[in-house]
């Protein structure tokens, strides 16, 4: 598996596996398929087309760094290609809407923000 | 064949001065007591965990502490659900003829051991290091998560989930022993504070102090028998974000490998002792258990059939959300609860009937199923 520039290591883009042998599609990234075992994957950069499966308003913060970032929002968002990612997003977003993903600063890292489309 | 032969629990709430093992030293010096056992009969140490004492071998630092030298021991870490993966594993220990009684401990200072922001920060670590955790997720904003989808495909309303904080209140308030005595109504639990949409102050379960106990034996030492009928569980996933689903999840797996070994089915339940870190989480698995249709589980706790005289009793100690939360103590507590109603020493919360009793734990979100079916022997 090559090195990994997504936004898990500050480069804005989302990145996805597929396994060449079954063909299957997921999220967290690995050096084999979590299916059927073949360590013949690829990663591919999603186009961040995706809707919302689910969405919870963070009011209670974590860390003592996220405590001037309250509320946000943390949704999960089902993704055009076939995998399901967290992100951020607007502070209305609903379950059935439809999102394109960019990139936001949060305290000191890079994370994925869905942004109604 | 096992038996729970005894019990042994501490109130739950603050317990300023102590530490993890003093917290397990009491609940085992109770179990112990309860059995009528002595030290040197037990041969066999299960423990949860601990964020305030982390340890590589927390059951030999517990057995060297509390003066025992057993033929096996070990700890156990499913997050919510260790308290009945461990009462499993000492079945089957029991069962497989390994030991013939074994301690099953577990307790934590959670709540004067740790800053609250601590407490919250380690817990959200059960959250994926790299594609979750940097997103500054809380384990209620998972299970805000989980809420929203599922109240979404089954029409379940926030005041729904808020009567099943005030049924486990209300149980709480009968309980010298639980965090929280004072009841609450519906209107209190809309009015506390958002922690997590749509989950709120009141929906969530208490950081606490305490430590439960219990005893698995090969055999009766009284003529309190509950024995054991069978267990089962079911591990779909760790992280929410990886889920097969947030409508499906592990406990009606579960829950079925367990009614196959025990060959006792919902229609036979006089009890029941259900995981309720939140009210969505008691909500769901009552209805994946099959102890309610979906969406109506708040309903039925509203309509009274959760409470002490109602057709199913359910965690008449007050649960997670008002007993208290003391780690991976913490659904031990519905254990020993349940071996207090099932043999009639449950005093003034004291249930008709609890001779077949389903207990569910869950661990992580929604990750980790443990079922568990009880019986009182005559």
């Amino acid at each position: 598996m090559s090195e990994i520039a997504d936004w898990t290591t500050g480069t804005e883009a989302l990145l996805y596996q597929r396994c060449r042998s079954c063909k299957s599609v997921w999220y967290f990234r690995r050096g084999f398929c979590p299916s059927c075992g073949a360590a013949d994957v690829e990663a591919l950069t999603s186009k961040g087309r995706g809707v919302v499966h689910a969405v919870t308003l963070v009011c209670r913060p974590a860390t003592a760094e996220a405590r001037a970032h309250v509320p946000f929002t943390i949704a999960l968002v089902d993704l055009a290609e076939g995998f399901r990612a967290m992100a951020h997003g607007d502070r209305d977003l609903k379950i059935g809407d439809n999102v394109t993903l960019r990139f936001e600063k949060f305290i000191d890292r890079l994370v994925p923000f869905a942004e109604k489309s | 064949m096992s038996f729970i032969t005894g019990v042994g629990l501490t109130s739950y709430g603050r317990h300023d001065g102590q530490n993890t093992v003093d917290l397990m030293s009491r609940a085992a010096e109770a179990a112990l007591a309860d059995t009528g056992l002595v030290r040197r009969d037990i041969d066999g140490v299960l423990c949860g965990y601990s964020t305030t004492m982390p340890h590589l071998m927390l059951a030999t630092v517990f057995a060297e502490h509390f003066g025992l030298q057993p033929a096996y021991a070990h700890a156990v870490q499913v997050g919510g659900a260790t308290g009945l993966a461990m009462a499993m594993l000492a079945h089957e220990l029991v069962d497989a003829g390994v030991v013939r009684n074994v301690l099953v401990v577990a307790g934590e200072n959670r709540l004067t051991g740790q800053s609250r922001d601590a407490s919250v920060q380690a817990l959200a670590q059960v959250g994926h290091p790299d594609y979750e955790v940097p997103l500054g997720p809380t384990i209620p904003a998972y299970y805000g998560l989980v809420a929203s989808r599922y109240m979404h495909e089954f029409g379940i309303t926030e005041q729904d989930l808020a009567e099943l904080a005030v049924l486990m209140r209300a149980h709480a308030a009968t309980h010298p022993g639980a965090q929280f005595h004072d009841r609450i109504t519906v209107a209190d639990v809309m009015a506390s504070r958002a922690i997590a949409t749509p989950l709120k102050l009141l929906d969530c379960c208490p950081v606490s102090d305490g430590g439960a106990a219990f005893i698995v034996s090969r055999d009766p030492t009284s003529d309190r028998r509950v024995r054991v009928r069978g267990c089962g569980q079911a591990h779909t996933h760790q992280h929410i974000t990886a889920a097969p689903s947030l409508t499906h999840f592990g406990a009606a797996p579960a829950f079925a490998r367990a009614r196959q070994a025990s060959g006792v089915g919902v229609a036979d339940l006089k009890y029941a002792a259900v995981y309720d870190s939140f009210t969505i989480t008691l909500a769901i698995l009552l209805e994946e258990l099959g102890l309610a249709r979906r969406g109506e589980a708040c309903a039925r706790a509203r309509h009274g059939e959760f409470g002490r005289d109602g057709a199913l009793p359910l965690n008449t100690h007050g649960g997670l959300l008002s007993y208290g939360h003391c780690g991976s103590g913490g659904a031990l507590a519905h254990l020993v609860e349940t071996q207090l109603q099932m043999t009639g020493r449950a005093q003034n919360r004291q249930v008709k009937d609890a001779s077949v009793a389903l207990l569910h734990g869950d661990g992580g979100v929604m990750s980790s199923h443990v079922s568990m079916i009880l019986e009182r022997v005559r």
